[in-house]
């Protein structure tokens, strides 16, 4: 895992659901086959509400994988179902990390304890401060996010303990390093 | 401590624990499915090895129940895979489709099949795991990583939860239903008023509920952000328990002075029916108040709303009645669908009073509630707007991105499918 990542954001909102991550009628598709697990970032984000998907969408048609590296969002990021798909959609679509002011605690584990996305959470809500498209820098050393557009700097929380898990790649390395 | 603390203390080998503490813990049971079984089982294999055998065939229980009857490939695939899986593995506890051994939906059928227990701590690839919490026990969902690290070692670890106290004291009146009760409750505190914590259910009001009505309950605890919801055992649950297995469990209760996060005190006889709209189950208004808004169809099924008793209730207010919109019946299980055709009400069945009232029936799963495959039984595929006794109502939850749906109890569900406006039940409950 790299300290810093650069690249684009795609901001969103509060409460975004694990059904708007990944809509249900794909989890059919095999995650451990690396040709078929493609299509799930061909529908990363595809449950979003219409008029965010017109203006901006997330993968464009007949992609596999986003311009965007960084997803932005306010409370309650990832609330509703327990599919890892929904980490895992956003990791095969290019993402390597979510900012929220807070997540679901499912989809939080889930992206830690299976190493597909680092889930930072910002100090205050900051999604305002960002349009979708603006180029940024997130520093996971400083745990700050920059808005290289605007000029701006924020700040991230501390991952507490959780960010041992982060450091050592997902569950399995870290409980072969601890026990 | 809370009843969950003690729970917790205990499958660590601990005297006691404290909310927020990190701990590894011994697990009793993992429930997965059709979903999310195939990407636990490959992850598991990857971590241990082609040939590994999961730590207890016993404890895994393999329940499919989302993708069932549909005639997509790629879910009748999966069904291979766990079919396989559970072969290999010699799992004792598979409850195949298409045979007699199928069950339907998972948290239901782990219940009527005597897993759920007093004091047991269990983890299942679904986010409504929860609804176990029911019968005293620790069970939250979790992903397919999570699973994969339980099925090879039989432990996981966990945050102690803060403990959330709901108590209503006195009687429930009757057209207040468990749905109505715990949607009020996440109303209250939010869509994620409970993240990371246990939401507990207590009270005189709470111990004169069913088994079906306080499973429930536990079920949304997710919906407000919850890791779990749990309701202390008492007679009606060791009686439930005690009907299905000979196998031994512990009965724990939470002490007197033992510290909550918040504590919400309710007059039971207060509670109204009431709907959460969408896009939020944390969106809710009381039924009495929503009474222009037009629906074109009914949902009354799945783990939140399609047990016996849910059809029972729906039954009552459909006896003698018809609906004026499509109003779908999909039993969580198919002891819940036996039940239809048994159960009487008068001298007809439960099933055909919903028969004759112009409901459509679907067979045993998760049907629509989470959309699913295009040719699920009940999935939107336009601009519906629905009625449901399900668990959600996200953008699109239900099938399509146009469909609205509006979350109530199976009284309501059913009042509404006989007006084609929601609709509080009292309107059709005599001397209420």
């Amino acid at each position: 895992m790299s300290d810093i990542i650069k690249g684009k954001v795609y901001v969103l909102g509060d409460d975004i659901d694990t059904d708007q991550i990944i809509p249900a009628s794909y989890l059919v598709y095999r995650v451990d086959d690396p040709e078929e697990s493609k299509l799930y970032g061909k529908y990363a984000l595809s449950g979003l509400p219409a008029d965010i998907k017109k203006d901006s969408p997330f993968v464009k048609e007949g992609e596999f994988t986003s311009d965007y590296t960084v997803v932005l969002a306010g409370k309650n990021f990832g609330c509703g179902s327990s599919r890892e798909h929904a980490p895992l959609c956003l990791e095969k679509a290019g993402v390597k990390a979510v900012i929220a002011e807070s997540y679901a605690r499912i989809f939080y584990r889930n992206a830690i304890d299976g190493a597909f996305l680092v889930p930072y959470e910002s100090a205050a809500k900051i999604f305002d401060k960002f349009s979708t498209g603006d180029e940024i820098e997130l520093d996971g050393e400083k745990s700050t996010i920059k808005n290289l557009t605007t000029g701006e700097e924020f700040s991230l929380k501390s991952m507490g303990d959780a960010y041992e898990i982060v450091k050592a790649g997902g569950i399995f390395k870290y409980a072969k390093n601890k026990m | 401590m809370t009843i969950v603390e003690k729970i917790l203390a205990k499958k660590s080998n601990k005297e006691r624990v404290v909310p927020g503490e990190n701990i590894w813990v011994d697990v009793d049971n993992l429930l997965t499915h059709d979903v999310c079984g195939p990407g636990a089982a490959s992850i598991f294999k990857r971590e241990f090895g082609e040939n590994a055998k999961v730590w207890d065939k016993e404890k895994v229980i393999l329940i499919p129940d989302h993708y069932i009857f549909t005639k997509d490939k790629y879910a009748m695939r999966n069904l291979e895979i766990v079919k396989e899986f559970a072969k290999e593995q010699d799992l004792k506890y598979y409850y195949e489709p298409f045979t007699s051994d199928y069950k339907g939906v998972c948290h239901i059928a782990f219940a009527e099949e005597g897993h759920a227990m007093p004091g047991k701590v269990m983890f299942g690839t679904d986010s409504h795991t929860c609804t176990a919490g029911a019968f005293g026990q620790f069970a939250t969902g979790i992903g397919n990583t999570d699973a994969g690290f339980i099925l090879g070692t039989g432990r996981l670890w966990v945050k102690v939860p803060e403990t959330i106290r709901f108590t209503f004291n006195g009687k429930f009146p009757k057209y207040v239903m468990g749905k109505d009760i715990v949607l009020q409750t996440i109303g209250d505190i939010g869509f994620d008023g409970a993240t990371y914590c246990c939401m507990q259910y207590d009270g005189e009001a709470i111990g004169d509920l069913n088994m079906d009505e306080r499973m429930t309950i536990c079920n949304m605890a997710i919906e407000a952000g919850g890791k779990c919801g749990i309701i202390e055992p008492d007679q009606t649950t060791i009686d439930y328990v005690k009907a299905r297995t000979d196998a031994p469990f512990d009965v724990y209760h939470s002490d007197a002075d033992a510290t909550y996060k918040s504590e919400h005190l309710y007059e039971a006889a207060e509670m109204e029916p009431v709907v959460a709209q969408p896009y939020s189950p944390a969106n809710v208004e009381k039924a009495k108040n929503l009474e222009d808004v037009k629906i074109t169809r009914s949902y009354i099924g799945s783990c939140t709303g399609g047990k016996t008793t849910d059809f029972y209730a729906a039954a009552e207010i459909l006896k003698g009645r018809k609906t004026v919109v499509d109003t779908f019946i999909v039993p969580a299980t198919t002891k819940v669908e036996k039940d239809l055709n048994e159960i009487k009400i008068g001298d007809e069945t439960l099933m055909e009073i919903l028969e004759k009232a112009g409901c459509l029936i679907g067979p045993p799963s998760c049907g629509a509630c989470l959309g699913g495959p295009e040719d699920t039984f009940g999935r939107t595929h336009a601009n519906e707007v629905v009625i449901s006794t399900t668990n959600r109502n996200f953008h699109g939850r239900m099938g399509s991105m146009e469909s609205k749906v509006y979350l109530a109890s199976p009284y309501t569900a059913a009042a509404s499918a006989v007006t084609g406006y929601i609709t509080d039940p009292r309107k059709f409950m005599e001397g209420e």
